[in-house]
């Protein structure tokens, strides 16, 4: 049963070939015998999941079922979940049970989602490897020596070790696409805007954006649709209508113009990687698609751009968290001065930590106009270099990272070759453009992924051209010995 | 940009960040690092660019000036380090 897709496992539910319940036991089994190697989730909910299973059961009694009602999923640990610790993977948040749950929690519920528990993730959603979260590193199911990638890395190696079918993550850099591919699963970051980020535990707020991982693209495409929308309480979610995901998965390739940036494909690509990549580009050819070379001109600025970005709004968001109102606070302070510096102090890691000064420092008087300022306006280079590619192009395609996953602690002690790992994933972040990545091939025994871009709320088409790929290779299916 | 000890204890002060001293030469190393890996940016010529704060062109939704949060006070209190009598407790600010 833990080898089929949501597809598959709602099929079986509305058959009546299982019920939620048994489904539930068996991936909570899973999770029991399978997660000490990997620590992919930090807390397991097994009794509210057996219940809001025997709900489910209830309602598909009832013929109110929907696609999603009964199937297991996981949250990453970073949306709050109401009654439930909410730790975003720091010791800041340890003790911080949420006090309601992120609209993205509240949907899956809605629509009939059962939770297993809330998956790690690097601190506060910043790192590429999954090594910075408090509740130490996840490890990757293909390979326990490799990391998982990060920040979603929890939510991935669970999905790929088959602990759960489905799971949410969240993107500002990478983060549910790195971690897709470097643990051979299927990922999509949607438009910012798409997917409302209330209750959504804030690191840099113009980035951030949450989205589903799963085994395929038709997975992606149930768990999405139940995820967007327009939110009021998200001021930036954007109130179009969301598309039926699942019913466009078919549309043929035949025509599409596929854009391969030059830039995503010279130095600094592992070769190996590059060949499994050219592969899959050679599948879309014989899928009736085009390819054209296509240039992003300002790609080598993203990484910098990023660098200001993402710490500046860093340092802003976790402002809050002062030892005051939740969250850890130091013993015996001595002074208020003393009770921030020493809770903040003590409740972040050295990842986190960095970051902050990084946008303290970008942000203070007399470096605004040289850092925040100049990163701004090569956002806007960046993005314009995207909108010139799509007048070309229907899709993007290239590498999602430059290698595959790297060991544990090989790059943890050097910020700025783990920084680097991001490098084809981050642009998409500062455009707010949509980004998908899924399994096209291994290296040795590790996975590489095939990232896909779209223009603005094109996840629909992303979708489509993944789910076309996968209806005619089997990657998407191979799955971890030991498993 | 290089960072010196003494920027990184004014930087770890605005931060609100205590930093102990044996840990300062590896902050303004790797700060100094991220800044210069940061200043690649000033490759490009960026003249007369409109800069970007967000990806989509929105304006800011506005909502009626109207109650709609009901009292949680004692919910969201009930997850502080310390409170007393529906206040969060902070030593003493006022000798």
């Amino acid at each position: 049963m833990h080898h089929k897709t949501i597809v598959q496992l709602s099929a079986a539910l509305a058959a009546g070939e299982c019920s939620s319940e048994e489904l539930t036991r068996a991936f909570l089994e899973r999770i029991e015998r399978f997660n000490p190697p990997l620590n992919a989730f930090i807390t397991v909910t097994a009794e509210s999941a057996l219940a809001q299973a025997r709900a489910a059961d209830q309602r598909r009694r009832r013929g109110e079922a929907q696609p999603l009602t009964g199937v297991p999923i996981a949250h990453k640990d970073i949306f709050c979940t109401d009654g439930v610790r909410t730790s975003c993977g720091s010791r800041m948040l340890d003790p911080f049970i949420a006090p309601y749950d992120a609209t993205v929690v509240e949907r899956l519920a809605a629509a009939g989602a059962v939770m297993l528990g809330k998956t790690n993730l690097d601190e506060f959603a910043m790192g590429s490897s999954n090594e910075t979260s408090f509740y130490g590193p996840v490890r990757n199911p293909w390979d326990l020596e490799a990391v998982p990638g990060g920040s979603s890395g929890g939510s991935a190696a669970a999905v790929a070790a088959r602990l759960t079918p489905g799971a949410t993550g969240t993107d500002t850099g990478g983060s549910i696409r790195q971690p897709a591919a470097l643990c051979g699963i299927t990922g999509i970051k949607p438009t910012y805007g798409r997917v409302s980020r209330w209750g959504m535990i804030a690191y840099a707020s113009s980035l951030d954006q949450g989205g589903p991982l799963a085994r395929t693209a038709a997975d992606c495409a149930l768990l999405l649709g139940a995820m967007a929308g327009f939110d009021p309480s998200d001021s930036t979610s954007v109130d179009r209508p969301v598309p039926d995901y699942a019913t466009l998965l078919d549309r043929p390739l035949a025509g599409l113009k596929i854009g391969l940036p030059k830039e995503y494909f010279g130095e600094g690509l592992d070769s190996a990687v590059a060949q499994v990549v050219e592969e899959a580009i050679a599948e879309y050819r014989r899928l009736g698609a085009e390819t054209v070379e296509v240039s992003l001109p300002n790609s080598a600025l993203a990484i910098p751009a990023y660098y200001v970005i993402a710490p500046a709004e860093c340092s802003s968001n976790l402002a809050r968290f002062d030892g005051v109102r939740y969250g850890h606070r130091c013993e015996d302070p001595k002074d208020l001065l003393d009770l921030y510096t020493r809770s903040r102090a003590e409740g972040f890691g050295s990842e986190v930590k960095r970051r902050i000064l990084v946008g303290t420092f970008v942000l203070s008087a007399g470096y605004y106009d040289a850092y925040y300022l100049k990163a701004q306006q090569i956002r806007r280079l960046i993005s314009d270099d995207f909108r010139r590619a799509f007048e070309q192009v229907d899709v993007i395609a290239g590498p999602t990272s430059p290698t595959v996953a790297f060991n544990l602690g090989e790059k943890v002690d050097d910020p700025i070759t783990m920084y680097l790992s991001d490098i084809y994933t981050i642009a998409v972040n500062l455009a707010g453009l949509p980004g998908l990545s899924m399994p096209v091939g291994f290296v040795g025994q590790r996975p590489v992924g095939l990232q896909l871009i779209g223009n603005y709320f094109a996840e629909d088409r992303l979708l489509n051209v993944a789910h076309r790929y996968q209806q005619t290779t089997d990657w998407h299916e191979r799955s971890p010995a030991g498993f | 940009m290089s960072l010196g000890p003494a920027e990184v204890a004014k930087i770890a002060h605005l931060a609100r960040l205590a930093i102990r001293d044996e840990d300062v030469p590896a902050y303004a190393r790797n700060l100094s690092a991220i800044l210069e890996l940061v200043e690649q940016m000033n490759a490009a010529d960026t003249a007369g660019v409109a800069p970007m704060a967000h990806p989509l062109d929105m304006a800011q939704r506005l909502r009626a000036d109207a109650v709609t949060e009901p009292d949680q006070r004692a919910h969201f209190q009930a997850i502080a380090p310390r409170v007393e009598s529906g206040l969060y407790l902070v030593p003493k600010v006022i000798e």
